[in-house]
């Protein structure tokens, strides 16, 4: 009888102990997840800015303050502690997400999230983003060892933190997959600019404007996508004088497009991804000093992006948002000089169509044969055995689409020219533009800048404004990348590159302001081929029209501007679809939704109605008018909104606007807004129905949603935010200002800055998300921008990284 | 001092000296030890290191987690879920680490039992 007792109660304690040891469900073993000792609980604190830390290979003490927002400013001694330091103390308050967005980058996420990541980290391998990396590295090793030596050493100062980190200490998420930190390396680095340059340059539309072409015909393609628009206000005034470029657009040989069907097209970066950035030049400022904005737009996460810090030496001192991985300040200011981008949007991806040999080993090239690079992707999956995805690498660069991909033809697939995979020096630019002083120094800095193609706003403490477009442009034929080309004919391949100086750019405009918002970089005067890349057409004019109507500028200005809410695609469509209107046809519902869209003054605030109105009106609208390009056998890229405006405005008997789906009857334009209206109305009304309200802040919802697939628990809902896309506040639901900067040219200079989250990336800290309230009404925070490693009254902790004294 | 007091003195201690070397489970070994060091009959060889051990690690915590506010274990409590309410989060903590302990005391009395006789 004792024995069975004895059985009994080791089943009992192995149950037990399994149960609480292995994986269930979405959870991880809870007894080591739950455990006081070392689990979550440990993780429920602020990091801490106090106290002695030593770290390897540091030839100097570096000072580190905290001010009252948790932002570090440090003193070195000299540049490689400084990146050291930097790498120490980004990986002590961000480490999972700097880690996480290099797996991401480098299709990892199947290592510690399993299966469902399988086909995104496909994706990212067969876009080649671990070849680019590896190719950077590569250009640095050759060029620039100055500049990889800083990257180690802030490889270094990550793995001093990752060294000295107990288990317990480990950021939540680790314990919450249950796995564990590795080792930085510079190759991290590299992947992490790769990320940012898929991010913001990644969403070319060749594939799809081919399948239109073939649709739809010349004639309307280029209806539907001109070039330029009728009405555009360029990055770069229209009246700047090009005489000085004298290296011609390269000609343009005979060609014709290819008109292949593609259906499938791998995932795009966000539509939204951009920014804004602009600055005034003293003659248009208040107090006489210029002064500086920069807003990038990029999917609103927790962990933020950015991670604000001061970086200082002797020599030099920058101050501004950082992006946990990178070194030094992407958009910030030191003494001298103040600096921000936007996206440029520019045409840097083409794609060529391969054909193989019978066993594809060798690819058609110039009427001969050319061997095919074989690269062997190898893809850890968590709990299952490795996946190897073998990718071809032509001439052009990796074969994304292949039979094995998205694509059926056994002897053919889709090559991608990226400037991404022609390795850089990138981080070599943020160096330099942390120390610079003065304009050749910046514009000396972004010669270094190849992808992805940036607006930098510039601005000085010596008065100088500019801007200049910034990437390694293709010096194209006319037309050349737009379509899919035939990847064995010479002609089609990159013939040059735009030289440097050319770049269009501008310094001290006679306007007195430069900005950009991602719009067209140019008018058709510039002397090389740029096309429309899918640029924005409605932020960019509100700003300019600001600037213009206003003879002096003030932060408070710059701050309003910011945060401004004016709906200008609203204003250009709604008053003519009212005026269009049958109040007669409509019901007693409807006619109440007709009245509040009709009081709407175009301002997207949280409690106005319209917004949501509006926002549902046009869904409905564009998909009835774009019926034509609805088709489930291939990929189509949408028309853009000012042109589909422009076409709804002026075309109201144009072919496009008879619905398909009706055979006997021809709808107008006119027609179109009825019924999309009435739909509209529907949809209002459920909304009303389950919300109780389609108050515009209701409506959007904004949130900041954690990096991991948007956990809830790690996220902030409901934002009161308003704005929206088009907009200069451009906050949509998930998506908006992730970082507002302005920055007044004194000497030194000062400046306000905030973002949506906080400077923890730990969600158990308080300075978790602290900055999102401030955020999301529009207010800043004073950066203290310290003049010396002397402790000030701002200081709230300091702590101090010394040189190990065992070496 | 009664066995009982003893038996939950030696878990604690030896639980908390065990937390030191080895992961989570070191409790259930502590639990074990003490039933074999110190016998406890019946209901109380579950119940005492049950108790033992809910308190240590409720406390405990607690403890880590009232100073912060209680920001993390709100998450958390979402995650598990309690409807973000931190302490069910602990009270369910103490309980898991309870139970862990609660049988492995009783394998330990019966272990004790089965050696005693032969």
């Amino acid at each position: 009888m004792k024995y069975v007792k004895l059985l009994i109660s080791i089943a009992l304690a192995l149950g037990v102990f399994y149960v609480l040891n292995t994986q269930i469900g979405p959870l991880p073993p809870l007894g080591k997840f739950l455990t006081p000792v070392s689990g979550i609980w440990q993780n429920e604190k602020d990091e801490p800015t106090s106290g002695e830390i030593e770290i390897p290979g540091l030839t100097a003490q570096v000072t580190v303050h905290y001010d009252a927002q948790m932002i570090p400013h440090v003193f070195a001694e000299n540049q490689h502690d400084l990146f050291k330091a930097q790498g120490y103390l980004t990986a002590k308050h961000r480490l999972w997400q700097m880690e996480f967005q290099t797996h991401a980058a480098a299709g990892r996420l199947s290592e510690i999230i399993g299966e469902g990541a399988l086909s995104y980290d496909r994706t990212e391998r067969r876009r080649g983003m671990g070849y680019g990396a590896e190719q950077s590295i590569a250009h640095m090793e050759k060029n620039d060892p100055e500049t990889l030596a800083f990257v180690q050493a802030y490889a270094d100062g990550v793995n001093a933190y990752i060294d000295q980190l107990h288990p317990r200490d480990y950021p939540i998420e680790y314990k919450l997959l249950d796995y564990k930190p590795e080792q930085w390396s510079p190759k991290k680095t590299a992947l992490l600019l790769m990320y940012m340059t898929k991010m913001l340059a990644g969403r070319d539309k060749d594939l799809e404007y081919t399948n239109a072409l073939r649709l739809i015909g010349k004639e309307n393609f280029d209806l539907l996508f001109p070039d330029f628009f009728e009405k555009t206000d360029p990055v770069i005034p229209k009246e700047t004088d090009w005489s000085f470029i004298n290296v011609p657009q390269t000609k343009a040989p005979q060609q014709h497009a290819l008109l292949d069907t593609i259906t499938k097209t791998i995932e795009k970066p966000h539509p939204d991804n951009g920014s804004n950035n602009w600055a005034v030049s003293g003659a248009k400022s208040l107090t006489g000093n210029p002064i500086l904005a920069n807003d990038p737009h990029l999917g609103l996460n927790l962990p933020s992006i950015w991670f604000v810090m001061q970086l200082s030496t002797p020599a030099h001192s920058a101050f501004g948002a950082t992006i946990p991985g990178a070194l030094g300040v992407i958009s910030g200011f030191n003494q001298h000089i103040a600096w921000g981008e936007t996206n440029a949007t520019r045409d840097v991806i083409d794609w060529y169509k391969i054909t193989f040999n019978e066993d594809r080993t060798q690819y058609q090239y110039d009427g001969g044969w050319r061997d095919v690079d074989f690269r062997v992707e190898k893809i850890h999956i968590k709990g299952k055995a490795t996946y190897n995805d073998t990718v071809r690498y032509t001439h052009h660069g990796p074969v994304v689409y292949d039979k094995s991909f998205k694509a059926e033809n056994a002897r053919s697939g889709y090559a991608m020219r990226w400037i991404g995979h022609d390795g850089g020096n990138h981080q070599r630019t943020f160096i330099e533009l942390n120390r610079a002083k003065n304009y050749t120094d910046y514009v000396n800095a972004l010669s270094y800048w190849d992808a992805p193609a940036q607006n930098f706003v510039f601005a000085s403490t010596e008065g100088d404004i500019a801007l200049w477009i910034q990437g390694k442009f293709a010096n194209k034929w006319e037309g050349q990348g737009k379509f899919l080309m035939d990847g064995s004919d010479p002609a089609n391949d990159w013939q040059s590159f735009i030289p440097h100086p050319f770049n269009a750019h501008t310094k001290n405009p006679a306007r007195g302001f430069v900005s950009s918002a991602n719009q067209h970089p140019v008018d058709e005067n510039y002397p090389y081929y740029v096309f429309n890349d899918g640029y924005e057409t409605f932020r960019n004019r509100v700003i300019n029209d600001f600037f213009r109507t206003k003879e002096k500028l003030s932060v408070d200005d710059f701050k309003a501007l910011q945060n401004n809410t004016y709906n200008l695609k609203a204003a250009e469509l709604i008053p003519h679809m009212l005026d269009k209107i049958d109040p007669s046809g409509l019901t007693q519902e409807e006619k109440e939704i007709f009245d509040e869209i009709s009081a709407w003054g175009f301002a997207n605030a949280i409690d106005e109605v319209g917004p949501s109105i509006w926002k549902l009106w046009f869904e409905k609208l564009e998909n009835l008018l774009w019926d034509e390009l609805e088709n489930d056998a291939m990929a189509l890229p949408k028309p853009y909104a000012y042109q589909t405006i422009h076409l709804l405005k002026t075309q109201n008997d144009h072919a496009y606007m008879d619905l398909r789906a009706t055979k006997d009857q021809t709808e107008t334009a006119e027609d179109l807004f009825q019924l999309s209206f009435k739909e509209a109305a529907k949809a209002l009304m459920k909304t009303k129905h389950e919300k109780g309200t389609y108050q515009w802040g209701a409506f959007k919802a904004t949130y900041a949603g954690h990096l991991l697939r948007g956990l809830p628990a790690f996220s902030r809902f409901d934002i009161p935010i308003g704005g929206g896309r088009n907009i200069v506040n451009a906050a949509s639901t998930n998506h908006g200002p992730s970082w507002r900067m302005i920055v007044e040219m004194t000497s030194p200079p000062t400046a306000v800055g905030i973002y949506p989250g906080g400077q923890s990336g730990n969600p158990g800290s308080r300075y978790y998300d602290n900055f999102i309230d401030d955020w999301a009404v529009g207010t800043y925070n004073q950066l203290i921008f310290l003049q010396s490693p002397e402790k000030t009254d701002a200081i709230v902790g300091t702590q101090t990284l010394i040189p190990s004294s065992n070496e | 001092m009664n066995r009982t007091i003893i038996n939950l003195i030696t878990t604690l201690a030896l639980a908390i000296l065990l937390s030191t070397v080895l992961p989570w489970w070191s409790i259930m070994v502590a639990a074990l030890m003490a039933a074999l060091i110190v016998p406890l009959k019946k209901t109380a060889a579950f119940f005492i290191p049950f108790l033992t051990i809910s308190i240590y690690w409720g406390t405990y915590c607690y403890l880590l987690s009232s100073p912060n506010d209680f920001i993390l274990t709100e998450k958390i409590a979402v995650l598990v879920p309690f409807g973000g309410n931190p302490y069910l989060l602990i009270a369910f903590t103490g309980v898991l680490g309870g139970i862990s302990a609660g049988v492995s005391g009783l394998l330990g009395k019966e272990l004790h039992e089965a050696l005693k006789g032969t």
